[in-house]
Protein backbone atom coordinates (compact mmCIF):
# COMPACT_ATOMS: atom_id res chain seq x y z
CA UNK A 1 0.00 0.00 0.00
CA UNK A 2 1.26 3.22 -1.10
CA UNK A 3 0.27 5.80 1.22
CA UNK A 4 0.66 9.87 1.07
CA UNK A 5 -0.99 13.09 1.53
CA UNK A 6 -2.80 14.27 -1.50
CA UNK A 7 -3.05 11.07 -4.06
CA UNK A 8 -3.26 13.06 -7.46
CA UNK A 9 -4.38 11.14 -10.56
CA UNK A 10 -2.87 12.27 -14.11
CA UNK A 11 0.69 13.40 -14.25
CA UNK A 12 -0.17 16.62 -16.89
CA UNK A 13 0.81 19.78 -16.24
CA UNK A 14 -1.86 20.75 -13.82
CA UNK A 15 -0.85 17.38 -11.59
CA UNK A 16 2.54 17.86 -11.46
CA UNK A 17 1.90 22.05 -10.44
CA UNK A 18 -0.16 20.25 -7.38
CA UNK A 19 2.87 18.69 -5.94
CA UNK A 20 4.76 22.51 -6.05
CA UNK A 21 1.41 24.12 -4.29
CA UNK A 22 1.19 20.71 -2.06
CA UNK A 23 5.15 20.75 -1.04
CA UNK A 24 5.12 24.33 0.39
CA UNK A 25 2.18 23.34 2.08
CA UNK A 26 4.43 20.80 3.52
CA UNK A 27 2.14 18.01 1.89
CA UNK A 28 3.14 14.76 -0.13
CA UNK A 29 1.93 14.02 -3.23
CA UNK A 30 1.91 10.63 -5.15
CA UNK A 31 0.61 10.72 -9.17
CA UNK A 32 -0.80 7.83 -11.21
CA UNK A 33 -0.97 7.58 -14.87
CA UNK A 34 -1.89 5.96 -17.07
CA UNK A 35 1.14 6.35 -19.57
CA UNK A 36 4.43 5.30 -19.21
CA UNK A 37 5.66 8.29 -18.34
CA UNK A 38 4.93 12.47 -17.11
CA UNK A 39 3.30 15.38 -18.95
CA UNK A 40 -0.10 14.09 -20.12
CA UNK A 41 -1.37 15.74 -23.86
CA UNK A 42 2.57 17.66 -23.96
CA UNK A 43 4.15 14.72 -23.91
CA UNK A 44 1.96 12.48 -25.68
CA UNK A 45 0.45 14.62 -28.15
CA UNK A 46 2.45 17.79 -28.73
CA UNK A 47 5.77 17.95 -27.22
CA UNK A 48 7.63 19.94 -29.67
CA UNK A 49 4.63 22.12 -29.99
CA UNK A 50 4.88 25.84 -28.85
CA UNK A 51 2.65 27.11 -26.39
CA UNK A 52 2.41 31.14 -26.20
CA UNK A 53 -0.29 31.65 -23.08
CA UNK A 54 1.93 30.49 -19.84
CA UNK A 55 2.40 33.60 -18.03
CA UNK A 56 5.78 34.49 -17.89
CA UNK A 57 6.71 32.44 -21.10
CA UNK A 58 6.75 33.92 -24.46
CA UNK A 59 7.25 30.76 -26.21
CA UNK A 60 7.89 27.55 -24.74
CA UNK A 61 7.99 23.88 -26.18
CA UNK A 62 4.95 21.34 -24.74
CA UNK A 63 8.00 18.94 -24.24
CA UNK A 64 10.13 21.90 -22.46
CA UNK A 65 7.26 22.94 -20.22
CA UNK A 66 6.87 19.32 -18.78
CA UNK A 67 10.91 19.12 -18.25
CA UNK A 68 10.57 22.81 -16.28
CA UNK A 69 7.42 21.25 -14.08
CA UNK A 70 9.46 18.30 -13.02
CA UNK A 71 12.45 20.00 -12.13
CA UNK A 72 10.46 22.41 -9.71
CA UNK A 73 8.48 19.59 -7.95
CA UNK A 74 11.72 17.68 -7.99
CA UNK A 75 12.28 19.13 -4.17
CA UNK A 76 9.18 18.06 -2.62
CA UNK A 77 9.96 14.07 -4.28
CA UNK A 78 6.81 12.85 -5.48
CA UNK A 79 6.18 9.29 -5.90
CA UNK A 80 4.92 7.97 -9.26
CA UNK A 81 2.67 4.94 -9.95
CA UNK A 82 3.19 5.13 -14.20
CA UNK A 83 1.51 2.92 -16.99
CA UNK A 84 -0.92 1.88 -14.04
CA UNK A 85 -4.94 3.36 -14.56
CA UNK A 86 -6.73 4.48 -11.58
CA UNK A 87 -9.81 2.01 -11.59
CA UNK A 88 -11.68 2.18 -8.23
CA UNK A 89 -12.68 4.36 -5.41
CA UNK A 90 -13.18 3.14 -1.86
CA UNK A 91 -13.56 5.40 1.46
CA UNK A 92 -12.51 3.60 4.37
CA UNK A 93 -13.98 4.01 8.27
CA UNK A 94 -11.67 6.44 9.12
CA UNK A 95 -12.04 8.56 6.31
CA UNK A 96 -9.75 7.68 3.88
CA UNK A 97 -9.92 6.93 0.83
CA UNK A 98 -7.76 4.08 -0.76
CA UNK A 99 -7.62 3.72 -5.57
CA UNK A 100 -6.73 0.50 -7.03
CA UNK A 101 -4.89 0.44 -10.47
CA UNK A 102 -6.09 -1.80 -12.79
CA UNK A 103 -2.75 -3.96 -11.88
CA UNK A 104 -3.80 -3.90 -8.45
CA UNK A 105 -1.52 -1.29 -6.74
CA UNK A 106 -3.31 0.24 -3.69
CA UNK A 107 -2.58 4.09 -2.55
CA UNK A 108 -3.78 5.44 0.54
CA UNK A 109 -4.74 9.14 0.99
CA UNK A 110 -6.81 11.60 3.12
CA UNK A 111 -7.16 13.60 -0.39
CA UNK A 112 -7.73 13.01 -3.75
CA UNK A 113 -7.09 15.24 -6.98
CA UNK A 114 -8.38 13.67 -10.08
CA UNK A 115 -6.04 15.92 -12.68
CA UNK A 116 -7.11 13.17 -15.17
CA UNK A 117 -6.87 15.78 -18.55
CA UNK A 118 -9.44 14.34 -21.47
CA UNK A 119 -8.99 10.87 -19.19
CA UNK A 120 -6.33 8.04 -19.44
CA UNK A 121 -4.96 7.63 -22.96
CA UNK A 122 -6.42 4.12 -24.80
CA UNK A 123 -4.97 2.79 -28.15
CA UNK A 124 -7.48 3.12 -30.80
CA UNK A 125 -8.55 -0.21 -32.25
CA UNK A 126 -9.07 -0.63 -35.96
CA UNK A 127 -12.68 -1.36 -36.79
CA UNK A 128 -12.10 -5.50 -37.95
CA UNK A 129 -14.13 -7.87 -37.59
CA UNK A 130 -13.39 -10.41 -34.86
CA UNK A 131 -10.18 -8.22 -33.77
CA UNK A 132 -11.50 -8.91 -30.10
CA UNK A 133 -11.30 -12.56 -30.33
CA UNK A 134 -7.73 -12.41 -31.06
CA UNK A 135 -6.58 -9.81 -28.62
CA UNK A 136 -3.69 -10.98 -26.53
CA UNK A 137 -3.68 -14.20 -28.66
CA UNK A 138 -1.46 -12.58 -31.46
CA UNK A 139 -3.20 -9.08 -31.48
CA UNK A 140 -1.55 -6.22 -29.45
CA UNK A 141 -1.79 -2.72 -29.66
CA UNK A 142 0.55 -1.81 -27.80
CA UNK A 143 4.36 -3.40 -27.56
CA UNK A 144 5.52 -4.13 -23.67
CA UNK A 145 7.90 -6.78 -24.41
CA UNK A 146 9.59 -6.61 -27.22
CA UNK A 147 11.41 -9.89 -26.44
CA UNK A 148 8.14 -11.80 -27.06
CA UNK A 149 8.33 -11.52 -30.68
CA UNK A 150 12.20 -12.60 -31.37
CA UNK A 151 11.66 -15.26 -33.96
CA UNK A 152 8.36 -13.83 -34.58
CA UNK A 153 6.48 -13.54 -37.89
CA UNK A 154 4.96 -9.67 -37.23
CA UNK A 155 2.82 -7.31 -38.82
CA UNK A 156 2.74 -3.89 -38.37
CA UNK A 157 -0.07 -0.98 -39.20
CA UNK A 158 -0.12 2.37 -39.01
CA UNK A 159 1.71 5.36 -40.26
CA UNK A 160 3.26 7.19 -37.73
CA UNK A 161 5.95 7.52 -35.49
CA UNK A 162 5.59 4.43 -33.41
CA UNK A 163 4.25 2.07 -36.27
CA UNK A 164 7.92 3.28 -38.38
CA UNK A 165 9.94 2.77 -34.87
CA UNK A 166 8.47 -0.49 -33.82
CA UNK A 167 8.94 -2.03 -36.80
CA UNK A 168 12.76 -0.65 -37.09
CA UNK A 169 13.54 -2.08 -33.89
CA UNK A 170 11.70 -5.55 -34.48
CA UNK A 171 13.38 -5.72 -37.67
CA UNK A 172 16.34 -6.94 -35.77
CA UNK A 173 15.24 -9.61 -33.78
CA UNK A 174 11.92 -10.75 -35.76
CA UNK A 175 12.06 -13.65 -38.25
CA UNK A 176 9.77 -11.13 -40.17
CA UNK A 177 8.43 -7.59 -40.29
CA UNK A 178 5.26 -6.27 -42.17
CA UNK A 179 4.23 -3.25 -42.55
CA UNK A 180 0.75 -1.70 -43.95
CA UNK A 181 -0.39 1.55 -44.39
CA UNK A 182 -3.03 2.95 -46.05
CA UNK A 183 -1.52 5.92 -47.77
CA UNK A 184 2.28 5.86 -49.49
CA UNK A 185 3.60 8.75 -47.38
CA UNK A 186 4.44 8.19 -43.78
CA UNK A 187 4.33 10.62 -40.64
CA UNK A 188 7.07 10.40 -38.87
CA UNK A 189 10.73 11.69 -38.10
CA UNK A 190 12.84 11.87 -41.04
CA UNK A 191 15.24 10.01 -40.24
CA UNK A 192 12.70 6.95 -38.67
CA UNK A 193 11.67 7.53 -42.33
CA UNK A 194 14.71 6.97 -44.17
CA UNK A 195 15.79 4.38 -41.93
CA UNK A 196 12.50 2.39 -42.95
CA UNK A 197 13.42 2.91 -46.96
CA UNK A 198 17.18 1.64 -46.20
CA UNK A 199 15.90 -1.73 -44.05
CA UNK A 200 12.96 -2.18 -47.01
CA UNK A 201 15.74 -2.46 -49.49
CA UNK A 202 18.00 -4.66 -47.33
CA UNK A 203 14.67 -6.82 -47.28
CA UNK A 204 14.18 -6.64 -43.52
CA UNK A 205 10.77 -4.94 -43.34
CA UNK A 206 8.37 -5.52 -46.02
CA UNK A 207 6.17 -2.62 -47.04
CA UNK A 208 2.52 -2.69 -48.10
CA UNK A 209 0.88 0.82 -49.12
CA UNK A 210 -1.71 1.70 -49.96
CA UNK A 211 -3.21 -1.06 -48.08
CA UNK A 212 -5.37 -2.02 -45.20
CA UNK A 213 -5.68 -4.91 -43.04
CA UNK A 214 -9.38 -6.10 -43.22
CA UNK A 215 -9.27 -10.02 -42.10
CA UNK A 216 -7.90 -12.13 -39.01
CA UNK A 217 -7.70 -15.49 -39.68
CA UNK A 218 -7.04 -18.25 -37.18
CA UNK A 219 -8.95 -20.91 -35.53
CA UNK A 220 -7.78 -19.69 -31.64
CA UNK A 221 -4.83 -18.14 -32.59
CA UNK A 222 -3.62 -15.44 -34.91
CA UNK A 223 -2.75 -17.78 -37.93
CA UNK A 224 -2.60 -14.57 -40.48
CA UNK A 225 -3.87 -11.47 -41.71
CA UNK A 226 -5.24 -10.35 -45.32
CA UNK A 227 -4.91 -7.08 -46.67
CA UNK A 228 -6.66 -5.59 -49.28
CA UNK A 229 -4.38 -2.75 -51.81
CA UNK A 230 -6.86 0.29 -51.59
CA UNK A 231 -5.83 1.60 -54.95
CA UNK A 232 -6.55 -2.18 -56.76
CA UNK A 233 -8.29 -3.83 -54.36
CA UNK A 234 -6.02 -6.87 -54.58
CA UNK A 235 -6.15 -9.16 -51.68
CA UNK A 236 -2.67 -10.49 -50.28
CA UNK A 237 -3.16 -13.33 -47.51
CA UNK A 238 0.22 -12.41 -45.09
CA UNK A 239 1.06 -15.42 -42.28
CA UNK A 240 2.09 -14.25 -39.40
CA UNK A 241 2.47 -14.84 -35.36
CA UNK A 242 1.78 -11.20 -34.04
CA UNK A 243 -0.07 -8.28 -35.72
CA UNK A 244 0.47 -4.68 -33.83
CA UNK A 245 -2.06 -2.08 -35.27
CA UNK A 246 -0.17 0.74 -33.78
CA UNK A 247 -3.35 4.04 -34.43
CA UNK A 248 -2.43 6.17 -31.69
CA UNK A 249 -4.33 6.88 -28.55
CA UNK A 250 -7.15 8.64 -27.77
CA UNK A 251 -8.54 9.41 -24.17
CA UNK A 252 -11.41 8.08 -22.54
CA UNK A 253 -12.88 9.09 -19.03
CA UNK A 254 -12.97 5.12 -18.32
CA UNK A 255 -13.52 3.50 -14.80
CA UNK A 256 -13.76 7.49 -13.40
CA UNK A 257 -17.24 8.04 -14.62
CA UNK A 258 -18.16 4.52 -12.42
CA UNK A 259 -16.67 6.42 -8.78
CA UNK A 260 -20.74 8.00 -8.48
CA UNK A 261 -19.06 11.98 -9.56
CA UNK A 262 -21.08 14.19 -10.92
CA UNK A 263 -20.38 14.14 -14.60
CA UNK A 264 -21.64 16.90 -17.16
CA UNK A 265 -20.01 16.58 -21.09
CA UNK A 266 -17.44 14.05 -20.03
CA UNK A 267 -16.48 16.43 -17.14
CA UNK A 268 -16.19 16.26 -13.57
CA UNK A 269 -18.87 19.04 -11.85
CA UNK A 270 -17.07 20.85 -9.03
CA UNK A 271 -17.18 24.25 -7.03
CA UNK A 272 -15.14 26.83 -8.53
CA UNK A 273 -16.93 29.54 -6.18
CA UNK A 274 -14.11 27.58 -3.18
CA UNK A 275 -11.74 24.72 -3.74
CA UNK A 276 -12.62 22.90 -6.72
CA UNK A 277 -14.46 20.07 -4.38
CA UNK A 278 -16.51 17.09 -6.13
CA UNK A 279 -19.75 15.92 -4.86
CA UNK A 280 -17.20 13.37 -3.24
CA UNK A 281 -15.96 15.82 -0.42
CA UNK A 282 -12.02 14.88 -0.30
CA UNK A 283 -12.04 14.27 -3.54
CA UNK A 284 -11.00 17.32 -5.92
CA UNK A 285 -11.14 17.50 -9.69
CA UNK A 286 -8.29 20.30 -11.41
CA UNK A 287 -7.45 20.76 -14.56
CA UNK A 288 -8.90 19.99 -17.97
CA UNK A 289 -11.09 17.23 -16.34
CA UNK A 290 -13.24 19.11 -14.24
CA UNK A 291 -16.13 21.30 -15.74
CA UNK A 292 -18.44 24.78 -13.78
CA UNK A 293 -19.53 27.57 -15.18
CA UNK A 294 -17.27 29.29 -17.55
CA UNK A 295 -14.57 26.42 -17.39
CA UNK A 296 -11.81 27.19 -19.90
CA UNK A 297 -10.03 24.26 -20.53
CA UNK A 298 -6.27 25.81 -20.11
CA UNK A 299 -3.14 25.38 -18.68
CA UNK A 300 -2.88 28.32 -16.59
CA UNK A 301 -6.19 27.59 -15.54
CA UNK A 302 -5.32 24.41 -14.09
CA UNK A 303 -2.46 26.09 -12.43
CA UNK A 304 -4.84 28.13 -10.52
CA UNK A 305 -7.37 25.23 -9.30
CA UNK A 306 -4.34 23.75 -8.58
CA UNK A 307 -3.15 25.90 -5.87
CA UNK A 308 -6.72 26.31 -4.35
CA UNK A 309 -7.09 22.80 -4.36
CA UNK A 310 -4.34 22.61 -2.11
CA UNK A 311 -4.90 24.65 0.67
CA UNK A 312 -8.56 23.40 0.87
CA UNK A 313 -6.86 20.17 1.00
CA UNK A 314 -4.29 21.40 3.91
CA UNK A 315 -7.54 21.99 6.26
CA UNK A 316 -8.80 18.74 5.38
CA UNK A 317 -5.44 16.97 6.10
CA UNK A 318 -4.53 19.25 8.85
CA UNK A 319 -8.33 20.67 10.51
CA UNK A 320 -6.67 22.32 13.65
CA UNK A 321 -3.48 23.57 12.33
CA UNK A 322 -3.38 27.35 11.63
CA UNK A 323 -1.60 28.64 8.72
CA UNK A 324 -1.52 31.64 6.27
CA UNK A 325 -0.34 31.67 2.81
CA UNK A 326 3.12 32.22 2.56
CA UNK A 327 4.99 33.78 -0.53
CA UNK A 328 8.20 31.81 -2.13
CA UNK A 329 9.89 35.62 -2.00
CA UNK A 330 9.56 35.14 1.83
CA UNK A 331 9.82 31.65 2.74
CA UNK A 332 11.57 30.34 -0.18
CA UNK A 333 11.35 27.17 -0.96
CA UNK A 334 12.20 23.85 1.68
CA UNK A 335 12.38 20.45 0.12
CA UNK A 336 11.33 17.24 2.00
CA UNK A 337 15.30 16.36 -0.06
CA UNK A 338 16.28 19.08 2.44
CA UNK A 339 17.26 21.20 -0.37
CA UNK A 340 16.51 24.72 0.68
CA UNK A 341 16.11 27.89 -1.96
CA UNK A 342 15.90 31.32 -1.21
CA UNK A 343 16.43 34.96 -1.66
CA UNK A 344 19.68 36.16 -1.22
CA UNK A 345 19.65 38.52 1.57
CA UNK A 346 20.09 42.12 1.21
CA UNK A 347 22.97 43.66 1.99
CA UNK A 348 22.30 46.67 4.03
CA UNK A 349 25.93 49.23 4.46
CA UNK A 350 26.33 52.29 5.04
CA UNK A 351 27.76 54.18 2.33
CA UNK A 352 30.76 56.34 3.60
CA UNK B 1 -21.70 39.93 -44.04
CA UNK B 2 -20.13 38.78 -41.03
CA UNK B 3 -22.16 35.08 -40.58
CA UNK B 4 -22.16 32.45 -43.38
CA UNK B 5 -24.57 29.26 -43.04
CA UNK B 6 -23.45 25.75 -42.33
CA UNK B 7 -25.57 22.59 -42.07
CA UNK B 8 -24.30 19.73 -40.30
CA UNK B 9 -25.59 16.57 -39.83
CA UNK B 10 -24.46 15.16 -36.60
CA UNK B 11 -23.49 11.57 -35.35
CA UNK B 12 -26.76 10.85 -34.94
CA UNK B 13 -27.75 12.13 -37.80
CA UNK B 14 -29.84 14.93 -36.77
CA UNK B 15 -29.29 17.97 -39.22
CA UNK B 16 -28.57 21.03 -37.62
CA UNK B 17 -28.40 24.93 -39.78
CA UNK B 18 -25.67 27.14 -37.91
CA UNK B 19 -24.88 30.68 -38.43
CA UNK B 20 -21.07 31.08 -38.33
CA UNK B 21 -18.75 33.89 -37.91
CA UNK B 22 -16.40 34.79 -40.49
CA UNK B 23 -14.29 37.42 -38.31
CA UNK B 24 -13.56 35.14 -35.03
CA UNK B 25 -10.94 33.15 -36.77
CA UNK B 26 -12.97 30.24 -35.96
CA UNK B 27 -12.88 26.57 -37.64
CA UNK B 28 -15.39 24.04 -38.59
CA UNK B 29 -14.46 22.05 -35.28
CA UNK B 30 -15.14 24.96 -33.21
CA UNK B 31 -18.21 25.98 -34.62
CA UNK B 32 -19.62 22.59 -34.04
CA UNK B 33 -18.35 22.78 -30.28
CA UNK B 34 -19.71 26.30 -30.24
CA UNK B 35 -23.78 24.97 -30.99
CA UNK B 36 -22.51 21.95 -28.78
CA UNK B 37 -23.66 19.57 -32.04
CA UNK B 38 -21.45 16.63 -30.35
CA UNK B 39 -21.11 16.08 -26.89
CA UNK B 40 -18.11 18.00 -25.67
CA UNK B 41 -14.62 16.27 -24.75
CA UNK B 42 -15.39 13.92 -28.15
CA UNK B 43 -14.87 16.42 -30.72
CA UNK B 44 -11.54 18.64 -31.04
CA UNK B 45 -9.72 16.81 -28.18
CA UNK B 46 -6.09 18.12 -29.90
CA UNK B 47 -7.79 21.49 -29.64
CA UNK B 48 -7.03 21.66 -33.43
CA UNK B 49 -3.96 20.90 -33.87
CA UNK B 50 -4.41 18.23 -36.47
CA UNK B 51 -3.26 15.32 -34.17
CA UNK B 52 -6.49 13.71 -33.61
CA UNK B 53 -8.98 12.78 -35.68
CA UNK B 54 -11.98 13.77 -33.62
CA UNK B 55 -13.15 16.57 -35.65
CA UNK B 56 -13.52 14.07 -38.66
CA UNK B 57 -16.44 15.28 -41.08
CA UNK B 58 -17.69 14.16 -44.51
CA UNK B 59 -17.68 16.91 -47.05
CA UNK B 60 -21.01 16.89 -48.97
CA UNK B 61 -21.71 19.90 -50.91
CA UNK B 62 -19.38 20.70 -53.85
CA UNK B 63 -17.65 23.25 -52.57
CA UNK B 64 -14.01 24.08 -53.33
CA UNK B 65 -12.00 24.14 -50.40
CA UNK B 66 -8.59 24.33 -49.75
CA UNK B 67 -6.51 21.57 -50.38
CA UNK B 68 -5.12 19.82 -46.87
CA UNK B 69 -1.89 20.37 -45.50
CA UNK B 70 0.76 17.67 -45.11
CA UNK B 71 -0.27 17.45 -41.08
CA UNK B 72 -3.65 17.12 -42.03
CA UNK B 73 -3.20 14.41 -44.77
CA UNK B 74 -1.14 12.32 -42.41
CA UNK B 75 -3.37 12.42 -39.77
CA UNK B 76 -6.27 11.67 -42.14
CA UNK B 77 -4.17 8.69 -43.13
CA UNK B 78 -4.71 7.02 -39.47
CA UNK B 79 -7.66 8.00 -38.72
CA UNK B 80 -10.57 5.69 -39.31
CA UNK B 81 -14.38 5.62 -41.13
CA UNK B 82 -12.17 7.98 -43.80
CA UNK B 83 -13.56 8.42 -46.69
CA UNK B 84 -12.71 9.99 -50.07
CA UNK B 85 -14.41 13.01 -48.65
CA UNK B 86 -13.06 13.00 -45.53
CA UNK B 87 -11.25 16.60 -43.87
CA UNK B 88 -10.69 17.58 -40.52
CA UNK B 89 -12.78 20.35 -38.81
CA UNK B 90 -9.77 21.93 -37.24
CA UNK B 91 -8.11 22.19 -40.36
CA UNK B 92 -11.24 24.30 -42.13
CA UNK B 93 -11.31 27.95 -41.44
CA UNK B 94 -14.53 29.67 -41.81
CA UNK B 95 -14.56 31.94 -44.54
CA UNK B 96 -17.19 33.08 -47.01
CA UNK B 97 -16.26 30.32 -49.61
CA UNK B 98 -17.43 28.10 -47.07
CA UNK B 99 -21.07 29.65 -47.04
CA UNK B 100 -23.93 26.89 -47.36
CA UNK B 101 -21.65 23.70 -47.12
CA UNK B 102 -23.00 20.85 -46.24
CA UNK B 103 -20.98 18.09 -43.77
CA UNK B 104 -21.80 15.28 -41.59
CA UNK B 105 -19.74 14.50 -38.64
CA UNK B 106 -17.42 11.11 -38.68
CA UNK B 107 -18.55 8.76 -36.42
CA UNK B 108 -16.55 8.64 -32.96
CA UNK B 109 -13.40 6.24 -32.70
Amino acid sequence: MITTDILIIGAGPTGLFAVFEAGLLQLKCHLIDALGEAGGQCIELYPKKPIYDIPGFPEVLAGDLVGNLLQQIAPFQPGFTLGERAETLERTEDDFFIVTTNKGTKHKAKVVAIAGGLGSFEPRKPEIENIERFEDKGVAYLIKDPEQYRGKRVVIAGGGDSALDWSIFLAQIASEVHLVHRRNEFRGALDSVEKVIELKKAGKIKVYTPSEVNEIKGADTLEAIVLENVQTGLSTEISCDAFIPLFGLSPKLGPLSDWGLDIEKNAIKVDNTYDYQTNIKGVYAIGDVNTYPGKLKLILCGFHEATLMCQSAFQRIHPDKKHVMKYTTVGGVTGFDGSKKEAPKTVVKTLD
Amino acid sequence: MSDITLHITDRKGKQHTVQAPIDMNMNLMEIIRSYEIEIEGTIGICGGMAMCASCQCYIESDHSLQPPSDEEEAMLSEAFHLKENSRLGCQLHITEALDDLRVTVAPES
